[in-house]
Formats: structure tokens, sequence, C-alpha cells
């Protein structure tokens, strides 16, 4: 007699479901890892099959993060909560001008959930993963009864490393700063909401969901010495990133309405769903802050950049104890830009 | 985006900026009360004050459903919320209004309660049928725009033959609450006022002739706007032009949208399923006469005040919250002591800082840096 064969049979990725089997540490949730993330994700530390991925790095500081994404819906025009799980935690890496090395995933999945729609996902992920040049080295998966999840919520980390002398933190705009986003505003939430509502305009509204640390490379290479800080607009979209670094440098923010990039149809949108573009959120955007002198090169920069080919320069810094942000509008008045109060689009990332 | 941009263009506007500028008297103020929150947003939101000569001021008024629906019919949707059997339909910017003991429907929601936010009756008519063994309770408020679509999910329940459906009916009248302030006996509390900025949507469904009684009677012009930027702009040019004139009469700046009559149609189904009350209780102004509807007796079956046996207690505001002077266009958000101190949008004590129609939120969100700025030249 032959011995019993790990894989008696292939997943079926077709019309298969996951169980509570797979998340039970036996042979069956062996077969998902391998099968559905370990063929994805594939390199060289995961590979080697244990519980942790050990690695030297290089020299710099060294960035850390982590996100938990619970999007609704799962896949929406222009990615998937997969290819969202490696962009958001890349970024918020980038942010802080660190090269993203390795993330780490950990999926909570529901009983009951398609394991063809689990495989579309980590695809994704791979891929998302591979074209931001970072490697998921380590991992984890749990099943849970169903209702007890919505599909599946991923939770993922990053490290990165900072090069020797650049130090961006949100508490170093000062009075005079120049702040330029690398592009169109409210794309991601808008996406999600009209996938949601079922609202078809006459071009469909795309995620901008993607990983910006080329663009942040770039423009540190450029400006590295001129850059105070980086952020990426994602929930409570501009208006609350704003809001916060005022706070954090303790200044105020003016900026123009009529400099903000915006696409026509999420305009459109916002105006239908009663929301503001400066409130709904981003997943491939980035506000930077530089010294005056630097702005119009970062822009430059910026602009030879597929991701920051619409950036522009919407405003500065002041002294403001109040650390209002406040806004020219289009129409000539002035406006306080605040932070949402309340819940204005339930998991978008 | 076309038939909005149009709305909001700067350039226009400080064209008609400069013209109001050059046309208002120096010697004499000029105050126009705006009724409805979407006025007093678009004010907020677009900068407007800056835009305005100094003796011109707006006051703002009533016209925000959510703020004037009084403390004791917030409780009585809590209360129904809570029965085991209900589940209960309310659009969303009630769900954070305090009622009494600190309770809002938010709450009560985290407490288990079955409330569902939805967009339209239709909603609520779906999940009517979707789950036949709840009662399922439309929280209906709003002015005679929201009141149509509350009259068609009723005629629809009919038709379905539904007999888990009902309506909790907080519809008010427009002109009863305008009524309200004009007629209000002379006194401390009796704001001066010289005109009107007339509902915009409200305008659509009742049409022009419901103000022609002010503008006869009390002389005050009114001129009925849309809620864009640009519509607010002309409507104030139209009222100064009025008030100069010694004119009191009703205009209409909002031609792109209302008309004398009114839709008929919707003024017809209003009709079929309610009927006046002899009084409601409005937030700020008090009980009001023949100011508010219910459902007639022929659709009693969809009528939650008759199915669930409710009796309103009168409930008292926070006495420290002003909503009720603001409400009446008597004291602005900046005269209460609790603005943006205790009360803020992400902890409100009183609804007009709820809505982002409500006066207070408006001016919290949009105009409070004119405070500081008043502060530091005082």
């Amino acid at each position: 007699m032959s011995a019993p064969r790990l894989r008696a049979r292939k997943l079926d990725l077709k019309t298969g479901k996951v169980d509570l089997s797979h998340g039970a540490g036996g042979r069956a949730m062996a077969q998902l890892i391998g099968e559905i993330f370990a063929e994805n994700f594939a390199n060289d530390l995961l590979a080697q099959g244990n519980d942790q991925a050990v690695f030297s790095v290089p020299p710099g500081r060294l960035a850390m993060t982590t996100d938990g994404y619970v999007v609704s819906p799962l896949f929406f025009p222009g990615g998937n909560i997969g290819s969202l799980a490696v962009h958001g935690t890349v970024n918020d890496l980038a942010m802080a001008g660190a090269r993203p090395l390795h993330l780490s995933a950990s999926f909570i999945l529901e009983e009951g959930f398609p394991l063809a729609d689990l495989a579309r996902i980590a695809e994704s992920m791979g891929a998302a993963a591979r074209e931001a040049g970072v490697k998921i080295v380590t991992g984890d998966t749990k099943v849970v009864e169903r209702g007890k999840a919505d599909g599946v919520f991923i939770s993922t980390a990053g490290i990165g490393v900072v090069p020797d002398g650049l130090d961006l933190s949100g508490d170093k705009a000062r009075p005079g700063d120049v702040i330029l986003v690398s592009g169109t505003i409210g794309d991601h939430g808008v996406a999600i909401m009209s996938s949601r509502e079922n609202l078809q305009f006459e071009t469909q509204i795309l995620s901008d969901s993607a990983a910006l640390n080329g663009l942040v490379a770039d423009m540190v290479a450029a400006c590295g010495e001129s850059l105070r800080l980086l952020r990426d607009p994602t929930r409570g979209g501009l208006a609350a990133t704003l809001n916060e670094i005022a706070r954090q440098s303790n200044i105020g923010v003016r900026i123009e309405e009529d400099a903000l990039p915006v696409k026509p149809e999420v305009a459109a949108a916002c105006e239908l769903l009663g929301l503001d573009p400066l409130n709904v959120a981003n997943e491939g955007k980035l506000i930077a802050f530089v010294a005056p002198e630097a702005a119009e090169k970062l822009l430059r920069v910026m602009r030879e950049h597929p991701l920051g080919k619409d950036a522009a320069i919407i405003g500065a810094c002041v002294d403001d104890p109040h650390h209002f942000v406040q806004m020219r509008t289009s129409f000539g008045g002035g406006r306080i830009v605040d932070w949402l109060s309340g819940e204005q689009l339930p998991r978008i990332c | 985006m076309k038939y909005v941009d149009e709305y909001r263009d700067g350039k226009l506007a400080r064209g008609i900026a400069a013209t109001i500028a050059r046309e208002v008297r120096p010697d004499r103020p000029y105050r126009f009360m705006e009724f409805c929150g979407g006025h007093t947003h678009a004010i907020a939101r677009y900068g407007l004050e800056d835009l305005l000569p100094e003796n011109l001021r707006m006051i703002h008024g009533p016209g925000c459903p959510v703020c004037v629906l009084p403390v004791g019919r917030l409780n009585d949707a809590i209360k129904l919320a809570r029965r085991p059997e209900v589940t209960l339909c309310t659009y969303a910017d009630l769900m954070r209004v305090p009622g009494s003991d600190g309770m809002s429907l938010t709450k009560a929601k985290a407490d288990g309660a079955d409330i569902r936010m939805v967009y339209s009756t239709l909603d609520a008519l779906r999940i009517a049928q979707e789950k036949p063994a709840r009662q399922v309770v439309f929280f209906g408020i709003g002015f005679e725009t929201t009141t149509p679509p509350s009259a068609l999910a009723i005629l629809q329940a009919k038709k379905l033959g539904l007999k888990n459906f009902s309506v909790f009916c907080n519809h008010v009248l427009t002109p009863a609450a305008i009524q309200a302030i004009v007629g209000a006996p002379e006194g401390a509390s009796k704001v001066p006022l010289d005109g009107f900025v007339g509902p915009a949507h409200v305008s659509t469904v009742i049409g022009t002739r419901p103000y022609e009684h002010f503008a006869e009677t009390y002389a005050k012009p009114v001129v009925i706007a849309g809620f864009e930027p640009l519509d607010v702009m002309q409507a104030i040019l139209m009222l100064v032009r009025q008030v100069n004139d010694g004119r009191a009469m009703v205009e209409n700046e909002y031609i792109r949208a209302v008309t004398q009559d009114g839709n008929l149609k919707a003024q017809e189904t209003v009709a079929q399923v309610f009927e006046l009350r002899d009084t409601f209780e409005w937030r700020g102004l008090g009980a009001v006469a023949d100011s508010a509807l219910r459902l007639r007796d022929a659709y009693a079956e969809f009528d939650a005040e008759k199915i669930f046996d409710v009796h309103t207690v009168a409930a008292q505001d926070n006495p420290a919250c002003e909503c009720g002077a603001i409400l009446r266009g008597e004291k602005r958000p900046t005269d209460c002591k609790l603005f943006g101190t205790v009360c803020t949008p992400e902890t409100p004590m009183g609804s007009c800082m709820v809505s982002s129609e409500g006066s207070c939120a408006a001016h919290w969100t949009y105009g409070r840096f004119r405070d500081s700025e008043n502060r530091r030249a005082s």
C-alpha cells in the first residue's frame, strides 16, 4: 500500500466553498494555503514554509505598518479587496518615504465563501505585490462560521526601509509650505458607492487603487530634502487628511476649490449621492507638503510619473492657532473644510 | 457638470454681488429669512456671506425637517423601534438627533432595536414585503416634498394588500410655519424681517400661490429660489429691489422647476391619503394650528399611531439649547452657549446641530472661521 498523498484531489476552484476544515489546521488547510496562497504569492521566503519569515534588512531606518480590510463589495470597478490590501499597506509605508520590502497577510474567511472568489483575490494580491516590488512572506488563515464574517476579511502588515537622511512626518509642515495632490480625488469612494447603489454613468468610475511607492521614489530622489511630509488621503478623504496635518503640525491650511482635480463623472456622482469629493476616500493618491521653493519642481516630477499625471498645487500652509482648513470656493466665498461627522460611506476599505 | 456648474459660476456670482452692493441703500438694514435648510446649507457651503454687503443679513428659517421635529415625537419613534415586532425605517439624518435622556435612534439601534436607514419609502415597502413577520414602520417626516412619496407608499401598500406596513406620520406644512413667523404677536421674540427667500423643492409641489397671502397681508416680499448658490444670490437681488421699490409680491426665480399651481398630481395624491391635524407641535414654533398632516381614517390600517396606540408626551429640550430661538430666527447659532463647546456635529445637543441643513451644523461645518476672525478683531 502506498503512503497517503497529501493532496488526493485538487481544490475545486470552480464550485468549491470554504468550509470549517479549511481553518482547522489539518490537511484541508494545508491544501488551501498551498493551492491558493503559496501558488499566487510565490516567493523564496514563503516557500520555506515556516511560521515566520527570517531575512536581513538593508541599512536605514525600518518603517512598519498594519491595516485591516473589510471593504464591501469585495470586488469593485478597478480592483478588489486583495489588490486593495496590498496597495493600502505599501502606500502606508511609502508615505514615510520608505522602500516597502515585505508584507504579511492574514485571512479571516467565512464558511461558504466561494473558493473561486478567494483564488481571484489571491491572484490580485500576488499581482499587486509583484508590481509594487514587495513579497508577501508570511500569513495566516482562519475560518469562521457562516454569518460571523462577511466573505473575507484581510489584515496585512508591512515593513520597509527609509533611506538615511529622510525624515517625513505629519508634524513637519510649517507656514508657507505648498500642498500638492497627486491626482483626481474621490475616485475610490465613488467607485465603491456606485457599484453598491448600481449607479450607471456614461463612463464607468474605476477605483484609483494603486501602489504609490514608485511615484514616491521619484519624488524623494528629486526633492527629498525639501519634502516635509506625504500622506495618502484614504478614509475621510482629503478633508480629513488636511485637518489631521493642520493639527499635528500646528498650522492652518488654505486651499482653492478651483485647483482641486476632480473627474467630472466623480463630481456628478457626488452631486447625486449628496457627497463632497473632499470627504470621499482615495486609494491611489497622495498629498505632499513641500518647501515653497521646491514646489514647481516637485509638481513637474510628479506629472512625469503615470500615477501623478494629474498632480496639482492645491494650496498652502498658514499660521493659524485654530488649525482651520479653509477653502476659497469656486463661487468666490470662503468656507471651512471640516472633518466628516458621522459615517459617509461604510466599509470602503 | 452640465446643468449644475452653470448655477455655481463664480464670475456670475461676483457680477450679482456687485449689483447687490450697488443697489442696497446704506441707510437701512435688509433682513431676509431663507426659509429652507437647503438654502441655509448653500449659503454656508459656498461662503455667500463673503459676497453680501454688511447691512444685508440672512436669517435662517425653520425649514429643516429634522430640526423642527419635537423631542416628544422622536421619543415616540424610539419607543416604536424598541418594540420587538417592529422594524423602523428612517432617513439617516434622524439617527443621531438626541431625544430625551440622551437616547437617540443610533443608540437604540446599538441596544438591539431593528432600525434600518432607507433612501426612500420604496425601500421600506420592499423590506415589508421581504419580511412578512415584521411590522415595518416608516418614520415619515418632512415638508411637502417628502409627503407625496409617503402617500404613494401607503397607496402601494394598500394595492399589495400588505398587513405589516405603516407610516408614523410627522409631515408638516410650509405655509403654516411661515404664518407662525410673520403672524407672531409683536414682542421680544418677533424677528423683524424684510422678506423671504421662498422654498425651492417644496414650491415645485405646492406652486407659488400659497405665498401670495404673506405678500399681501403682511407686506413681505417672497422670492422663490432654487438651492444652487446663484439662485440664492439672484433671489437676494430680487428681494433688495422689491424692498427698494416698496413692493411686496411673490416672485419666482426658480422658473425652471416651479409653476404657479405646482404639481397637481402630487397634491391630489397627498389629499387622498392625508388630512389636516388640528394642531401639531414644532420645535421652536410651539403648537401651530393646521400645520401638519395625519392619515385619513380610510387608511387607518397603515397608520402607525393607531396600530401602536401612540400618545405623544411633550418633552423638554435641553434647557441650555437655543434651537428653538434659532429656528424662529431670533438667535444666531453663536448666541447659544452650547455652540461649539459641548454641542458639535459629533456630539449634538440639539437638532440644529445634527442635520446638515440645520443652522448650527451649517455654521459650524462651513463658517466658524468667521467667528475667530471676529473674536480676534474685537
